[in-house]
């Protein structure tokens, strides 16, 4: 790997058919390895973010680069198949009839061939730990279950960079738990999207927040939300009850 | 959870039934209809052995006659319309208990009764041994156009999401006080119907997105191997026999 960061944008602008600025020029660097917190209030421009990183919306202008490869209509093939999207929604992302059929659409897509994309479903499914539900249908899942296998669905593909949607959605604490030992065990570069602040702490060494379509903050994660008056600048605060001090924020931080 | 499912359809059937590439099974079922279907009425000794082909399938994949019978009904539209046909048509007619019946009448109601149990039959068996989430990959490897697949595909997935997504949005109206059996309501109730389209929209936008992320191109990519020789002579033989039978149906007349 050169020394280009894994993720680059640069003066992205986006503006929707309506006439509706969601991004309003966005500069951001992510290195390899570092898992950053893309933090902000509802309609801030989060998920429009998102999906800028693999090309399923383009910027109206300025570039998004991944791996110091421009994302262009010619390079969208590639860079899809190094950029994993976990979508909020478990629902919007299984759509195959069985655990395993869903597991095998991407690198299947990428022209993986049949016994290396048998034993690339098999090691997503080890890594989320629901190899033993491979022939079961999605929807028989607990929400818990159909997240771990969202994840795998973009694990197989074995992106460079995981971007998460809101990942903690819908979860019972211990599920919440069980997919933080998941991610924080992977090692690749990820973004996660998320305006659940605790659960950013735990998964991210450094946040940013976008604001009205332009990023408001940007540092180490623990500096941000120890600073109550930037959070409450941009509709964000901390659970009822719980602070954060600079110890706790570097229990999971680091590596 | 207990949302309704696909699975839930499927009959108890041998293992053996139901590993028979799903490929196979449909080109089975299609090709038998048609066979039945171009055998001439007039030649009923041919349908008596339809039916022995259709109850040996049943028997060697063990398909319960419980199962079977009450998903027959589907036919009964069908059986009111043959009903009709031998008072309704002309030609020569015969008498029989004081009614005076059509012999072409007669013949067609005959085809449309027998022709059309034989195909609902044939059908039910291709349903009872085939999971329907094997269906998309047995159409792909079928090259059956991949729009028609994927529609299929997204069609066994999101019908239930659907329904349970309407249920729910039923239940918060009658929370609110809403009787949806009454007329004066209908407006209440088309403006769900409403919702729950640009519901579905949008998911539908969602999902193309997330089928985008992963490399989707237009066509679902078909997993699992395909039907081997000796499965496809296996999968055929009811339905090259009843082909047999249909040539010989014609040798004869």
């Amino acid at each position: 790997m050169s020394t280009s960061p894994a993720v680059e944008l640069e003066g992205v602008q986006h503006v929707y058919p309506d006439g509706r600025h969601a991004l309003r020029g966005i500069d951001l660097a992510v290195e390899p390895g570092e898992r950053v917190a893309v933090l902000g209030p509802n309609g801030s421009g989060k998920t429009t973010l998102m999906l800028h990183l693999n090309g399923v919306l383009a910027p109206s202008s300025g570039t998004v680069r991944i791996g110091g490869t421009p994302v262009t209509r010619r390079t969208l093939r590639g860079i899809r198949s190094r950029v994993g999207l976990v979508f909020q929604n478990p629902d919007d992302q299984l759509f195959m009839p069985t655990v395993s059929q869903d597991v095998a659409f991407g690198p299947a897509n990428f022209g993986v061939p049949e016994p290396e994309l048998g034993s690339r479903v098999q090691s997503a499914l080890e890594a989320v730990g629901m190899e033993e539900h491979s022939g079961r249908t999605t929807m028989h899942l607990s929400a818990g279950q159909q997240r771990r296998v969202a994840l795998a669905t973009v694990l197989s593909c074995r992106p460079e960079v995981l971007v998460l949607d809101e990942p903690s959605n819908d979860l019972d604490p211990v599920s919440r738990r069980e997919l933080a030992e998941v991610l924080l065990g992977l090692g690749t570069t990820m973004l996660v999207v998320t305006h659940d602040l605790p659960y950013a702490a735990q998964l991210c060494t450094r946040a940013v927040i976008l604001n009205d379509g332009r990023l408001a903050a940007d540092g180490p994660i623990e500096t941000i939300l120890s600073d109550s008056g930037l959070l409450a600048q941009n509709r964000l605060e901390l659970p009822w009850g719980f602070s954060l001090t600079p110890r706790e924020a570097h229990t999971h931080g680091g590596e | 959870m207990s949302t309704p499912t696909i699975e839930n359809g499927a009959a108890a059937v041998t293992a053996a039934a139901r590993r028979l590439p799903t490929e196979v099974k449909i080109v089975g079922a299609v090709v038998f209809t048609f066979v039945v279907v171009a055998t001439p009425r007039e030649a009923m000794w041919a349908f008596a052995l339809y039916f022995s082909i259709v109850a040996a399938v049943c028997v060697a994949a063990r398909i319960r006659l419980s199962w079977l019978l009450p998903r027959m009904s589907i036919e009964l539209p069908f059986l009111v319309l043959a009903v009709l046909l031998p008072f309704a048509e002309s030609g020569t007619r015969v008498e029989w208990l004081g009614l005076s019946l059509s012999v072409p009448g007669l013949y067609a109601a005959w085809g449309i009764v027998v022709k059309g149990t034989l195909g609902v039959l044939a059908s039910l068996i291709l349903a009872a041994t085939t999971p329907v989430q094997d269906l998309p990959g047995g159409l792909t490897r079928l090259h059956v156009p991949p729009l028609i697949t994927t529609v299929v595909l997204l069609m066994l997935r999101y019908a239930t999401l659907l329904a349970a997504e309407a249920k729910s949005m039923d239940i918060a109206r009658r929370s609110r006080g809403d009787d949806p059996r009454m007329l004066h309501r209908i407006g209440a109730t088309a403006r769900g119907v409403g919702s729950l389209f640009v519901r579905a929209y949008e998911r539908g936008e969602r999902v193309h997105w997330a089928m985008l992320s992963r490399g989707f191109t237009g066509a679902v990519p078909a997993t699992g191997s395909a039907a081997t020789r000796t499965a496809w002579a296996f999968g055929l033989m009811p339905a090259a026999l009843a082909g047999a039978v249909c040539a010989a149906a014609w040798g004869g007349l």
